[in-house]
């Protein structure tokens, strides 16, 4: 029998982008191997041995000949067991235990279970819109995560539960149904974290408030167990829903990381708060093989950082670009992969190391731990911190109170000065207050002459910054938008000057 | 001038004097831990102070104190532009006479003119916790402001918190202060008073007993505070806890028949209890620098003292603002200032009975620009001094 060769379409995840990897099987008479070539990694090496089990657990043959499968292009290095799917197929084709024309339309992906399962992977949404970019018909994909590849438009979804199953969508069979869609699961999970929680709290609930309307980043201050890490965790319920392509471009990234675990789209904005040991390329991605980092998982969500001040200084400044551009660039080899990294900055720390300074408690801290404290927060990152809010422990009294908002009901005020603000930045690619640069700030924030004045007065007696300036203005803006105003009076700029960070002051300093 | 210290008339037994105690600084500390006074060691003289202290150096130490070099100790001063003013001087602050065991020479950091005019002034010590509140510190540097402003010289340490707001205050106020050291005058302590070290040499001065490149010793801070203490004619203590070396200050400035005056703060904070057990014992109550300025010159001068604060010159437009502020302030800001010198003086704390946070946002950020109030750690607001 003549060597006969078989290619298969299916796809690489590099970072979060899909790229089209054809796999080619040579199948001819000779001493049997089973060899896979294209620079592959450990996992795929390893996929020899479960594809050979799920063939013949599948009730196929496996044929004992010389087997060679390339990865092509062999350029780009393929890591995970994600090509199982594609090496099996390619090699029922390549033995002639399939007919070759259903490989021209479809392309397949999935991880191979010793049984002949085909199990649920990373990736699957990248990997539909690489099918559709590819101009393949369709794609076949494990059962689980048929919905997610279903969310691409255009393409047909074979929802497949073996290697058996998906014999038969190439040899022309039925398609199987897809799942029936299940309802979120994380919504109802986030339904149980809401404002109503909370007891007191009158300012940071004010605070978060204008935060989400106007997308504003945020610095928390306060003493251990004041309640900043339960005020930020609700943060993403006071924030829009997410819009189809915001959900679209969320579950690539999660599900590329492998933490989509929702079968559809991600329906609820991410929250993710990396402890303060992470490192700059766990923070903001990187790796050997480019790995979306927790500034991207947070990708239109929240970026919590407790103990700010606990980071390390590179793991801060690595934040810069991702807060500036909006997304990281990864340079690996002659690739540059981009990450969108547009979250919002929830920062939180403690007034001094031991947490008690400024409280009703004594501070134990030493001047040097307080000077040393002082330092790892001043830097560039404060300059992207529109708002300090100050957490206190709320009074006994006010434990007992009745909750005093819900969170559907500061949402509703939010979107309404969202859309307040989508209507006056139209024109520029600034979408909420806090995306305004002091250009855009000049531009569109409008302010009387009473509120103009009180400013000119702050800025001359010295608490403003040129840049707190604008960012005074910013956050006037969105306090005027939440009112229903698009001009910014005098109220506006007051309530925003309270809320300004702190400018190292000069005598404090010297003293 | 300032340039290049002039210690030319600096005589050679009092420099030799101030070399020993530094020599003999590592013997002074053991004697002080031993629970030896201070004084008692001071006041030796110097065969008796190597009798008593040198041990098993004594006849080295003798034969370098035979053999001192008045001219290189004088170089080692204006090297570093520092002018030594020794007791047979007549620049010689003469306050300081009164001490038992007053310093030999003054080792003077910035123009020694300067220095002379601002001893002959005046002068009020002020000081306090290392730690101050912000509410202490807020006092110590508007205390500070206004007694500069109204030609007085401020005396204090230089040490972190009150001592530091005070002289700060009264750099604002016109550059009338002393910075006492405990160590040599050319060397910042505590380092992080950097700047402030600078700014003071080049408008007041700094000074010290020990010659330059001495280290700062625990006992060389006690000793320090005696200086403080003879210096001014009034110890002013702002905030000091139940064991506060402030109080040393205070008890020292009492010996040599001083007035001590301390400043109240909430009769429940911790950091006032060392000055409220001063007030009881019968120190005099400061409300501010009026009050100060009144136990100076009596109760005329007190009001010209205020006159005075008012007309702050490097702040005319802020201080005349912040008074025409205060005279308009519509009540609601004045119901909200007093709430916030009681004790309410956070946001959580103002909104607790149901306020609206805007309004006291907004109220907060109005009485700050018009200079009654300052932000200060922990989301705290202080009236301002």
């Amino acid at each position: 029998m003549a060597a006969v060769l078989s290619r298969v379409a299916t796809f690489a995840i590099d970072g979060i982008d899909p790229r089209p990897v054809w796999v080619e099987v040579d199948v001819r008479a000779g001493l049997p191997t089973f060899r896979v070539v294209g620079m592959v990694g450990t996992a795929v090496r390893e996929s020899r041995d479960r594809v050979r089990a799920a063939i013949l657990n599948s009730g196929f043959e496996f044929p004992a000949r010389r087997i060679t499968a390339n990865l092509a292009p062999a350029s780009l290095p393929k890591v995970g067991p994600g090509f199982d799917a594609g090496l099996a197929v390619g090699l029922l084709a390549a033995s002639g235990q399939l007919p070759a024309e259903g490989l021209e339309r479809w392309a397949v992906f999935g991880e191979l279970s010793l049984g002949g399962e085909l199990r649920p992977c990373r990736g699957v949404l990248s990997a539909a819109e690489g099918a559709r970019r590819s101009g393949l018909k369709g794609l076949i994909v494990p059962r689980e995560r048929a919905r997610e590849a279903a969310l691409v438009e255009g393409l047909e979804v074979a929802a497949v539960r073996s290697l058996r199953d998906m014999a038969d969508v190439l040899d022309g069979g039925a398609l199987p149904e897809l799942p029936e869609p299940v309802e979120p699961e994380d919504a109802a999970s986030q339904a149980s974290l809401d404002l109503s929680d909370v007891r007191g709290h009158a300012l940071p609930l004010r605070a978060l408030e204008i935060a989400a309307a106007g997308g504003h980043n945020l610095l928390m201050e306060g003493p251990p167990g004041s309640g900043k890490t339960m005020l930020a965790r609700r943060l993403p319920t006071l924030l829009p829903p997410l819009t189809l392509d915001e959900a679209l471009e969320v579950t690539r990234i999660h599900s590329a990381a492998g933490i989509h675990r929702h079968p559809g789209l991600a329906r609820t904005r991410p929250f993710r708060g990396p402890h303060h040991t992470i490192s700059a390329s766990g923070l903001v991605g990187g790796g050997h093989v480019p790995a979306p980092g927790e500034a991207s998982l947070a990708h239109h969500g929240v970026l919590f950082l407790d103990e700010l001040s606990e980071f390390s200084r590179s793991s801060l400044e690595a934040l810069r670009q991702p807060l500036e551009d909006g997304h990281v660039a990864i340079v690996r080899g002659q690739r540059a992969l981009l990450f969108p990294t547009r979250f919002m900055l929830v920062a939180a720390t403690n007034p001094c190391p031991c947490g008690f300074a400024g409280s009703d408690r004594a501070c134990s801290c030493s001047d040097a731990e307080l000077a040393r404290h002082r330092r790892r927060l001043s830097g560039p990152l404060l300059d992207r911190l529109d708002l300090l809010m100050t957490v206190a422990r709320p009074t006994a009294e006010e434990l007992r109170s009745p909750a005093a908002v819900t969170s559907a009901v500061v949402r509703e005020r939010v979107l309404a000065a969202r859309e307040r603000q989508q209507r006056r930045l139209r024109d520029c690619d600034a979408r909420c207050n806090g995306q305004l640069d002091a250009r855009l700030v000049r531009m569109h924030v409008r302010t009387d002459e009473a509120a103009q004045r009180a400013l000119a007065r702050a800025y001359d007696a010295g608490a403003l910054s040129a840049r707190g300036h604008d960012r005074v203005l910013r956050v006037a803006s969105t306090i005027a938008d939440l009112d229903g105003r698009d001009h910014v009076g005098l109220d506006d700029v007051m309530q925003s000057l309270a809320l300004r960070l702190r400018i190292a002051d000069s005598w404090e300093a010297a003293a | 001038m300032s340039g290049r210290g002039d210690s030319s008339r600096a005589c050679a037994v009092c420099l030799r004097r101030s070399w020993l105690i530094a020599r003999l600084a590592g013997a002074i500390e053991l004697a002080w831990a031993a629970r030896r006074p201070l004084p008692s060691v001071l006041a030796l003289g110097d065969a008796e102070l190597i009798a008593a202290l040198g041990g098993e150096r004594r006849d080295r130490l003798t034969d370098e104190w035979s053999r001192f070099d008045a001219a290189a100790a004088r170089r080692r001063c204006s090297d570093r532009a520092v002018t030594a003013i020794c007791r047979c001087d007549e620049r010689y602050p003469a306050p300081l006479r009164e001490l038992p065991d007053a310093p030999a020479v003054l080792h003077v950091l910035g123009d020694p003119e300067r220095f002379v005019t601002l001893v002959e002034r005046d002068c009020v010590a002020i000081v306090g916790a290392r730690r101050g509140t912000p509410y202490g510190l807020e006092q110590a540097r508007g205390l500070g402001r206004a007694l500069a402003a109204a030609g007085v010289t401020v005396v204090s340490g230089m040490a972190l918190g009150v001592d530091s707001a005070a002289h700060v205050g009264a750099l604002d106020g016109g550059g009338t202060t002393l910075a006492v050291l405990a160590g040599g005058v050319e060397r910042p302590y505590p380092s992080s008073k950097r700047q402030l070290h600078a700014r003071i040499a080049a408008a007041g001065a700094v000074v010290s007993e020990l010659p330059p490149g001495t280290a700062v010793r625990r006992w060389t801070f006690p000793a320090r505070n005696r200086i403080i203490a003879a210096l001014g004619r009034l110890t002013v203590v702002v905030e000091a806890g139940e064991r506060s070396g402030s109080l040393i200050t205070a008890a020292l400035s009492l010996d040599l028949g001083r007035d001590v005056a301390a400043m109240p703060g909430l009769v429940t904070s911790p950091a006032s209890a060392g000055t409220h057990a001063l007030i009881v014992d019968g120190a005099r109550l400061v409300r501010g620098a009026h009050d100060v300025l009144e136990l100076l010159y009596g109760a005329a001068a007190g009001e010209e003292g205020t006159a005075a604060e008012g007309g702050r010159p490097e702040r005319q437009g802020e201080g005349a603002s912040a008074e025409a502020g205060a005279e308009r302030l519509p009540a609601d800001l004045t119901l909200l200032l007093e709430r916030v010198g009681g004790g309410c003086d956070t946001v959580a704390a103002l909104t607790a009975d149901g306020t609206a946070v805007d309004g006291v946002l907004a109220g907060l950020a109005q009485l700050e620009l018009r200079g009654l109030v300052r932000r200060a750690e922990g989301g705290r607001y202080v009236c301002r001094a």
